[in-house]
């Protein structure tokens, strides 16, 4: 069932973890407790300029000898640290998890218009293909996931999250189905900029992972809301479609509804959909996609999972649940429910 | 050794209580089966080839066929086929001829697939209640959109895209020709895949005048005989498809006896009435992949790049690669037709022992297409042997785009898929140009039959997908994940990259 929340504030105000931790705890019948994660934007001022690896290691030998000597070899590792956790009375830790703050050598990588990302994504990819033990599950600039088997207030306070201050967050409360709650399965799942929380299942994640396995990345989290990280680096970093279009890609209009636009709005959908079959996303879903510029939550073309859009201020809220909305800000402006398939996109003031 | 001296294939038997010596099995037989011989129906069982004709028509259900009346001794190997073919070519000296797909007792692949269905976890989704897509764009899709905001805001597509077929549904009829099927054949199906928003192929035997009302629905073919081609006909079609090779016979060509080219067929074939129509093994300007590309380019040239094309080969043992090559040759979608696929006459030994299964086929192209990421360039469709909307839907789960039938639409017309083709006396009126054999067609009765094919199985696939949490036929495309192997081997389920069941 899972639930999920996420927050903008578009004039980056910052926001620390505390209030959404309540928001996904109150949401706790939409979990199991084998799951729960946090995503934060802006958590790293100090370190904004380099890439926060944050990684799980089984132990701190083999895999993470391996990590350092790739990651060697491919930049700069200006800090490392594991990451400060607080022991909890339901949480089992059965990861150390980690973090590197680290600059790629963009000269390694000569002919790619975006070496420092490719680099990373490539690092990611090979981590988590080729060294056993060792599971990248946040790679962005200024960005850290926080996730755990648990409770989400256990994984909160696990990661003592109401000490970060972040202007975007998203959350998500895990009732898994597909794979075994580990923790690399637990959402928020992150790809550089890219952090996505998603309720549902994709029944088309066969299509999607062979689609996007084709340029590249590898899928080895078990576990279909990966596909939809890696299908928004794609379409939105790659190939540069804009939110609204990556969502209609994802989550097109139905031919008959393409058919009756007017006649440029039909050419651009057809040709969204011609092109991007294979990137469609099917089956019941809720997600919301986050990058550093803003959010997008959108649901699958006849909404079969719930979610609620609402504002207040300069802050936009999406949830699985209104309740859980105003157990972060009773007083909201508007509250509304997004169409099928319709994005609900909040962005960062320039 | 006398004929005769090779037990009967077929006991027929009337049960004379029940006869009214109408004699509609006399008329109806055109392999001379029965007889009057003064009160009662003489029958000549080693006439009869099984074709049903006699049993569908007879109005007292008096007639009875028995397969295989005399058993040869049982032996493991030396069946009765492989004896009886030995007999035959002791007597002749000359290749076994065979109609119809591969008749090798072989398991089926598809059979040992299984799909897959929502429950609790995720809904499955009502066909009744919600859309369901299964509109299918058949051609060349690019790799990527450029889309580049303008200064007001609004977006502009700056991707041209190529020319595609649109489909209703994902399944199309094959190229079956004009001269090996009959007019009226041909019209039933034409007027079938109008109706139902999707196309068939001409075959390598040109386009009947008759056949022009349906053009928008028909896919011209350039086969290696190069009969029926000139600019008029290249104009006329939706797409024009280059037929390479045949899943029933890979590696050779074709032969139409003389005896099916009438006046009709010789017009619009272009060739003399009576003479052989022989398409040869090869194009003999295409020695390479580089000649495909020149006949590809030349085809689009002749036609202003409006049209679609097509490149038919028979699934063989190296067909990823093979198609890897049409891909980059801008063909706009390679056809693949598998070692089941009929034909009208073929050698036994091609039919039964050349070519890979479509199951396999389809897998491993696709998989090649998307390690060289140039799966877009070029859409798959599947062939030979495709039975029933779930063959139809494992198929595209496997990564085929569309399918194309041929047997399933002869059936709909009445075949009984007797595998007598070769003979060109099919007392069905399909695959004959005796014009008292294709009066037996009509076209107003049987294009409501095959349409209706087409429908019942539009509505199976839409309930499959449905079933599976699938509102729209792209997300079922290349989805092996929602595809289980029973009873198939490690090295199968590898090639069809495919979990076993319980997995």
């Amino acid at each position: 069932m899972c639930g999920i929340i996420s927050v903008i504030d578009r004039s980056r105000s910052g926001m620390d973890g505390s209030s959404i931790k309540k928001a996904l705890s109150l949401m706790d019948e939409r979990g199991s407790g084998e799951g729960a994660g946090y995503a934060a934007y802006g958590v790293y001022p100090d370190y904004a300029d380099y890439y926060a690896l944050h990684i799980f290691f089984d132990n701190l030998v083999e895999p993470k000898v391996a990590v350092d000597e790739i990651l060697r070899k491919w930049g700069h590792i200006e800090d490392q640290e594991e990451i400060p956790t607080v022991e909890q009375p339901d949480l089992r830790r059965t990861h150390i998890p980690w973090r590197y703050f680290f600059k790629p050598d963009i000269s390694l990588m000569p002919g790619s218009r975006t070496p420092d990302e490719d680099i990373v994504m490539k690092l990611v990819m090979q981590i988590n293909t080729t060294i056993p033990g060792a599971i990248v599950f946040s790679s962005g600039k200024n960005i850290g996931v926080f996730k755990a088997s648990g409770w989400p207030e256990a994984v909160a306070d696990f990661y003592q999250i109401d000490k970060y201050e972040g202007y975007i967050w998203l959350a998500h409360n895990r009732y898994p189905t597909n794979t075994s709650g580990w923790w690399g399965g637990a959402h928020p799942f992150n790809l550089l900029d890219w952090s996505v929380v998603h309720n549902g299942e994709i029944t088309s994640y066969g299509t999607n992972r062979r689609y996007i396995e084709s340029y590249g990345y590898r899928c080895t989290m078990f576990t279909d809301t990966e596909v939809v990280a890696y299908l928004c680096d794609l379409l939105g970093r790659k190939h540069r479609l804009p939110e609204d279009l990556m969502v209609r890609a994802f989550a097109p209009p139905f031919w008959d509804e393409i058919d009756s636009m007017p006649e440029d709005q039909q050419k651009l959908s057809q040709a969204i959909r011609l092109t991007y079959g294979s990137a469609l996303m099917n089956g019941p879903f809720a997600i919301v996609v986050a990058t550093a510029e803003g959010i997008v939550g959108f649901t699958d073309r006849i909404k079969l999972r719930p979610l609620i859009a609402a504002e207040s201020g300069d802050r936009l809220y999406i949830s699985s649940e209104e309740a859980a909305i105003r157990r972060m800000e009773p007083n909201l402006d508007r509250v509304w429910m997004p169409k099928a398939g319709e994005p609900v996109i909040g962005r960062v003031r320039i | 050794m006398s004929l005769g001296s090779i037990p009967m294939k077929f006991k027929v038997r009337i049960d004379t209580d029940e006869c009214m010596l109408c004699e509609r099995c006399i008329e109806n037989c055109p392999y001379g089966t029965y007889r009057l011989e003064g009160e009662k129906i003489h029958i000549d069982s080693r006439r009869c080839v099984a074709c049903h004709r006699c049993v569908a028509m007879c109005p007292r259900d008096a007639i009875t066929i028995e397969e295989k009346p005399i058993d040869y001794r049982r032996h493991p190997l030396w069946s009765r086929e492989a004896r009886e073919a030995i007999y035959n070519q002791a007597r002749t000296g000359k290749i076994v001829l065979a109609g119809m797909g591969n008749a090798q007792d072989l398991p089926s692949i598809f059979d040992r697939l299984l799909l897959d269905a929502c429950q609790v976890t995720n809904p499955s989704i009502d066909p009744l209640r919600e859309p369901m897509e299964l509109r299918t764009y058949i051609g060349k899709k690019p790799r990527r959109l450029d889309i580049q905001r303008k200064e007001n805001g609004d977006v502009e597509l700056k991707t041209t895209l190529a020319p595609n077929l649109r489909l209703d549904t994902p399944i199309m009829i094959g190229h079956m020709s004009y001269g090996a099927i009959s007019l009226n054949a041909q019209l039933s199906m034409a007027r079938a895949v109008a109706d139902q928003g999707t196309f068939m192929g001409t075959g390598e035997g040109g386009l009947h005048p008759a056949l022009r009302q349906y053009q928008e629905s028909m896919i011209v073919q350039v086969a290696s005989g190069r009969f029926g081609v000139d600019i008029d006909y290249l104009e006329r079609g939706a797409a024009i498809e280059i037929k390479i090779g045949q899943g029933a016979k890979p590696g050779i060509g074709g032969h139409l006896p003389g005896e099916k080219v009438g006046p009709d067929v010789s017009q619009t074939r272009m060739i003399p009435e009576r003479s052989d129509a022989i398409s040869p093994a090869p194009h003999h300007d295409i020695y390479s992949i580089e000649d495909l590309k020149q006949l590809v380019h030349s085809l689009k040239e002749a036609t202003e790049w409006k049209k679609p094309i097509f490149v038919k080969i028979a699934a063989v043992h190296n067909v990823a690669a093979i198609a890897s090559g049409i891909a980059r040759s801008s063909a706009d979608a390679v056809v693949i037709d598998g070692f089941r696929g009929g034909t009208g006459a073929a050698p036994r030994v091609f039919r039964d022992h050349v070519g890979i299964p479509i199951e396999a086929a389809i897998a491993a192209v696709d998989q090649k297409l998307r390690s060289q990421g140039i799966r877009n360039e070029i859409s798959i469709i599947a062939s030979g042997g495709i039975r029933d909307a779930a063959d139809v839907t494992k198929a595209i789960a496997l990564g085929a785009d569309a399918i194309y039938i041929g047997t399933a639409a002869l059936i709909a017309m009445g075949c009984r898929v007797c595998g007598t083709c070769y003979r060109g006396q099919c007392p069905w009126g399909i695959a004959t140009q005796m014009p008292g054999l294709t009066n037996r067609l009509n076209p107003d009765v049987e294009w409501q039959h095959v349409a209706n094919l087409f429908k019942g199985w539009t509505l199976e696939i839409s309930e499959l997908m449905g079933a599976a949490g699938i509102n729209s036929i792209e997300s079922l495309r290349g989805n092996r994940d929602r595809l289980r192997a029973y009873l198939l081997d490690e090295a199968m389920m590898n090639v069809l990259d495919v979990k076993p069941v319980g997995a």
